[in-house]
């Protein structure tokens, strides 16, 4: 059996297993700490900015979802600055494409939109980009809408790393940067894409979603990636 | 005491807001009781009237019309209130801002238009109606707004907790009722 390490999070004194993350952590013990990159049973990039998180001797806050524990770590999840932060990240990616929730199948059921409400944001302080992005409607069966995207790239480890396809790709820089399967192919004529649909069920927005729903009609699983995942660790 | 005024407007939506405040019902009676309706879409006055105190404003901000009335509605109410998405994010009406303005009026009024034998050729209208901005864009982004009431409608739950937690001078704080969508 491992030592356990001991951290202190928002206050209290937990026994962790060293290599686990703040974030695993904190989860595993119901202490609440936003993210939207992070998915159980992939591996964490530390994208979406969201876990930031307070670590005592570190002048500089730190991901939650890729910082591993350590023996007398401090860690803080929530502050009026973690807050106001968090609320800014939130912000940009409805700013940075066109979310429009009134006319979304995942309006109800998406991430993004209940971390915006979670967080008390009634309206977005910077000026929207109104990018013009296209709706990829190739595959017979799913539909990818870039205007709903946040780069999570869930998508992208869940393809990888779960399904072993590795269709899907982050192209492009910065605010240019892009989805893309197989070297930018149209989805429908990826000819690695499997049609399993688990890209589709981790997605946390609109971007992904079956085909054939309306507004608000489009549910997901989201413990499909955690479930396959899992059962592979023990097998 | 005098009752406090309120003003509505409806800017580029679809008067989803308008039939949501409508929706709260009996609500209305207690509200009524406080206020008066002074302009808007429910009433007959022709111009935004001076000393408003709380301005409910529906949709995005799209033609110089509806600049024009967001400006005058602005200088003339104590409290402007962001009503729907349209005001707070812009939404639906937005979806245009992807191209350009003249393009997408040829597209609709020219290229969507069916020619009929003997009849004017078709036009982009200019009579009678505002010139559209280059953008349609959230009410904020065109003058100070102090209240957000996001929701596609918003629920009348929502609307009425606004309006009532004004009317008793008090800053609204939607929290649970807050919704996008």
């Amino acid at each position: 059996m491992t030592e356990k390490v001991k951290v202190r999070i928002d206050g209290e004194v937990i026994a962790a297993t060293p290599g686990q993350t703040i974030l695993e952590v904190a989860r595993a013990n119901s202490k609440y700490i936003p993210a939207l990159c992070y998915m159980e049973g992939l591996s964490a990039v530390g994208a979406c900015r969201l876990c930031m998180v307070e670590v005592s001797g570190n002048a500089r806050l730190l991901p939650a979802c890729t910082t591993p524990v350590q023996e007398g770590l401090a860690v803080t999840t929530s502050s009026p600055q973690l807050h106001s932060y968090r609320k800014i990240v939130l912000e940009l990616l409805f700013a940075e494409r066109n979310h429009v929730c009134a006319v979304c199948v995942s309006s109800g059921h998406c991430e993004l939109q209940a971390l915006a409400q979670d967080h008390g944001i009634t309206h977005i302080r910077y000026p929207y980009n109104y990018p013009k992005l296209a709706v990829d409607t190739t595959h017979p069966r799913y539909v990818l809408d870039h205007n709903r995207c946040v780069l999570c790239s869930r998508c992208v480890r869940t393809c990888a790393e779960i399904e072993g396809a590795h269709v899907w790709d982050i192209a492009g820089r910065g605010i240019g940067s892009r989805l893309v399967s197989e070297l930018q192919r149209p989805w429908g004529e990826a000819t690695s894409c499997t049609s399993c649909g688990k890209c589709v069920q981790a997605c946390p927005t609109g971007a992904m979603a079956e085909k054939g729903w309306g507004v608000e009609e489009m549910t997901k699983q989201r413990t499909v990636v955690s479930r396959l995942s899992s059962i592979r660790e023990g097998a | 005491m005098d009752k406090v005024k309120i003003g509505t407007c409806w800017l580029d939506g679809c008067s989803g807001c308008h039939m949501s405040l409508l929706d709260i019902d009996e609500g209305i009676v207690a509200v009524l009781k406080k206020a008066d309706i002074v302009f808007g879409p429910l009433v007959d006055a022709q111009v935004w009237p001076e000393d408003v105190d709380v301005a409910l404003i529906e949709g995005a901000v799209s033609s110089q019309d509806d600049l024009k009335l967001a400006q005058t509605a602005r200088s003339r109410s104590k409290i402007v209130v962001a009503l729907g998405d349209c005001a707070v994010t812009g939404n639906v009406p937005s979806l245009r801002n992807g191209i350009p303005t003249r393009k997408l009026l040829e597209r609709v009024y020219i290229e969507g238009a069916t020619e009929r034998p003997g009849t004017e050729r078709p036009g982009v209208p200019t009579d009678g109606v505002p010139a559209l901005l280059k953008l349609a864009e959230p009410l904020h982004s065109a003058i100070r707004v102090d209240v957000y009431v996001p929701g596609c409608p918003p629920k009348p739950d929502a609307i009425l907790f606004v309006v009532g937690e004004l009317l008793e001078g008090r800053e609204p704080d939607l929290g649970s009722k807050l919704r996008f969508g």
